[in-house]
């Protein structure tokens, strides 16, 4: 019996913070390429702590719902899901590269599959192309348009540069946008400048988080110009000196994340049959408005 | 017990016949295919002579080959206060396994349907007391409907004409309303959005806060999907009910939970000062009394000292502190850690009855409660408004008395 657990931040004070976790948990359930799809939270219940113990299966497959590697995905997780002998270094990673570890979690005493962060796997790069799809209404959105990756900088973890620079580098290669800038929020080059880094009269932003909230929604907004002040809201697309600013809010909340929760269960040897093609079909943005 | 009924009529509702006996009676029931071909299945995987067991009595292949199909004479049954039955066809199998129907699809129902998941299987075998009370006694209970409360859900078990179970789960306080009343669902998923606020359409960060909304119902669910539901509006809970029950529930104290933070939250092993536990008592009267969550408070401060709060009644229990009382353990931490100072200020007795009120309400929640007009009540905004016009200063210093002793002179 093959189990996906997703594993997310969650939060207190947002009610929406759970909603994509919950909206990808059910776009896999409805794949049948698990007998069981459950969600843990850090901040939400179950929590991390307790998860395992309501998961029946015995090929469980751990997948964090997070952007990158860091503190969650190498501290956090690991001591309270009770993996038994975890160290980092079971990753081998460069920052971007982990993939999977297979560890006994002592609270079910069984072995479950820790994946890396759905955030720096290749794949994210198609969720951030489509949720720029998404966000123009244009499933063909690239020419005349610039593109820009947003997070948080190294001041909170040097990975989430990592992670950013990697599928911002990985969409430019494409050549599909005219433009593709890497910003961040708290260093060089700064989202609050970002018509000076366009030349380009669109511009499409998307943040690399995984829920709406501070951040995505008052935070940036701000500091972009798209508002004066978050509770005024904002038009899709704003005009900010000259240039119209196509604000995605979090890459996250997109249909096709569920593909990247996906491909890591697949990375580290979960049998899904058609589920892949399945999301990726089920979550395309149709053409034409 | 039940009588035989050998065509499928489909009765709806339960057979409560409960106009001339004391007796709840054992409703009839059909024997279904499913739980026919189930027990057939079964019978093929075991040896010969191998008895597939129910309550009172047995069932098994005789001792020839018997996999080729359906010879006559290929079944025995052995029932515990009779004869036994050698020779049966699988006709007469089947009429010998329909006269006992109950028996049959309780077997059924917990063997295939619930199946072995352990939280599952004890959740839904308690509901109806299937490891006390015998079948006859069971299924005339159902017949009934066999109500538990588990939180603030009331669940009610049935059972069909054709030994199926069936399950209404919702918020005790619409107990005895039609469910065509409420709103019905029926993907136990759908939980989700009804856990998420409370009846005033505020976020619920501690899903076993007794702050549940009522107003929906799931009116017929099967077994897995009552139990899902279930861990759905109240996450984890069965899974350490039945780890408590088993004897194997893992309590993790206060000083460990706390000892184990990181980050952020790392500062919180620091309130722990040596000097007692005090500050924990007051942390679980603030968080973990039962008019705050309805989870039982297993932890202590550690494994050799109790706390002196009461841990609560309720029927699950709570293995360690959550990540609510973490969170607010860190803010705590950071404010105890501030000496006290003396303030000097002028009330009369009633202003300060009327602080103590203004606390109290907060505290158990009870603003709202409040009435308009009451300015009998120290936390009437009226009451309360006044006491800010009449005390604040213009810097919203109580009494005039600034924070920072030397506030004063800056100036």
């Amino acid at each position: 019996m093959q189990s996906l657990v997703i594993v997310a931040h969650g939060s207190h004070l947002n009610p929406e913070s759970s909603a994509p976790t919950y909206d990808h948990a059910d776009t896999i359930r409805a794949t049948g390429a698990f007998d069981e799809v459950k969600t843990g939270f850090w901040k939400e219940e179950p929590h991390f702590r307790e998860v395992l113990r309501t998961v029946e299966g015995d090929e469980v497959y751990v997948v964090p719902l997070f952007v990158s590697e860091g503190y969650f995905t190498e501290q956090v997780i690991p001591r309270e899901l009770r993996l038994d002998g975890w160290d980092v270094s079971e990753w081998d990673s460069d920052g971007l590269s982990a993939d999977q570890a297979t560890l006994v979690a002592e609270d079910i005493d069984r072995e479950v599959h820790y994946c890396g962060p759905v955030g720096t796997h290749r794949a994210m790069t198609d969720v951030i192309v489509r949720r720029a799809e998404s966000v123009t209404g244009d499933p063909d959105v690239g020419d005349g348009f610039g593109l820009a990756v947003v997070g948080h900088g190294t001041e909170r973890n040097e990975n989430s540069a990592k992670a950013i620079e990697y599928h911002a580098d990985r969409i430019a290669e494409r050549d599909r946008f005219d433009e593709v800038e890497a910003l961040y929020m708290d260093e060089d080059p700064e989202v609050d400048d970002l018509p000076e880094f366009f030349e380009s009269d669109d511009v499409v932003l998307v943040p690399l988080f995984i829920a709406d909230g501070y951040h995505t929604q008052e935070d940036i907004p701000e500091d972009v110009g798209l508002c004066e002040d978050h509770t005024e809201g904002y038009d899709v697309p704003t005009d900010v000196d000259g240039t119209r600013v196509w604000y995605a809010g979090a890459v996250g909340t997109e249909p096709l994340m569920a593909d990247v929760i996906l491909e890591r269960a697949a990375d580290a040897g979960a049998d899904l049959g058609t589920a892949l093609d399945d999301v990726r079909e089920t979550t395309r943005v149709a053409a034409g408005d | 017990m039940a009588d035989s009924v050998s065509d499928a009529t489909a009765d709806e509702g339960v057979a409560a016949d409960d106009a001339e006996g004391t007796e709840p009676e054992v409703p009839e029931i059909d024997l279904p295919s499913d739980a026919f071909d189930a027990v057939l299945d079964a019978l093929a995987d075991r040896d010969p002579g191998d008895p597939l067991r129910f309550e009172g009595f047995g069932v098994a292949r005789d001792g020839d080959d018997g996999d080729d199909g359906d010879p006559a004479g290929e079944y025995r049954l052995d029932p515990a206060d009779g004869d036994t039955q050698t020779g049966l066809t699988e006709r007469e199998l089947h009429a010998a396994l329909d006269e006992r129907a109950p028996e049959v699809t309780d077997w059924h129902a917990f063997e295939r349907v619930v199946g072995e998941f352990g939280p599952r299987r004890a959740f839904l075998r308690w509901l109806e007391d299937a490891d006390g009370a015998t079948v006859a006694t069971r299924y005339a209970a159902l017949a009934e409907g066999i109500e538990r409360a588990w939180g603030e859900l009331r669940i009610t078990a049935t059972v069909t004409d054709r030994g199926a179970r069936r399950y209404d789960v919702r918020h005790a306080d619409d107990a005895g309303v039609p469910a065509d009343e409420l709103d019905a669902y029926d993907d136990p998923l759908d939980a989700r959005g009804l856990v998420k606020r409370d009846a005033k359409g505020r976020y619920r960060p501690l899903k076993t806060a007794p702050s549940l909304a009522g107003g929906w119902v799931f009116p017929d669910l099967g077994p897995r999907d009552a139990y899902e539901a279930v861990e759905t509006i109240y996450p984890a809970t069965v899974a350490n009910w039945h780890r408590e029950r088993e004897g194997e529930l893992d309590v993790s104290h206060w000083r460990e939970t706390m000892a184990r933070q990181s980050g952020i939250y790392g500062v919180v092993k620091t309130w722990d000062r040596g000097e007692g536990y005090e500050h924990v008592n007051w942390v679980a009267e603030a968080c973990c009394d039962d008019s705050q969550c309805l989870k039982r408070r297993e932890w202590e401060y550690d494994e050799e000292t109790d706390l002196d709060v009461d841990g609560g009644d309720g029927a699950f229990p709570c293995r360690e502190p959550c990540s609510v009382v973490v969170s607010a353990a860190r803010k705590w931490t950071r404010l105890e850690s501030e000496q006290p100072r003396t303030y000097e200020f002028e009330l009369t007795p009633s202003e300060k009855e009327q602080v103590e009120d203004i606390i109290d309400a907060v505290a158990d929640g009870r603003i709202d409660e409040i009435r308009e007009a009451d300015t009998k009540e120290g936390a009437n905004r009226y009451r309360t408004r006044f006491l800010r016009a009449k005390l604040f200063d213009d810097e919203e210093n109580l009494a005039g008395v600034p924070t920072e002793p030397d506030e004063e002179d800056e100036e």
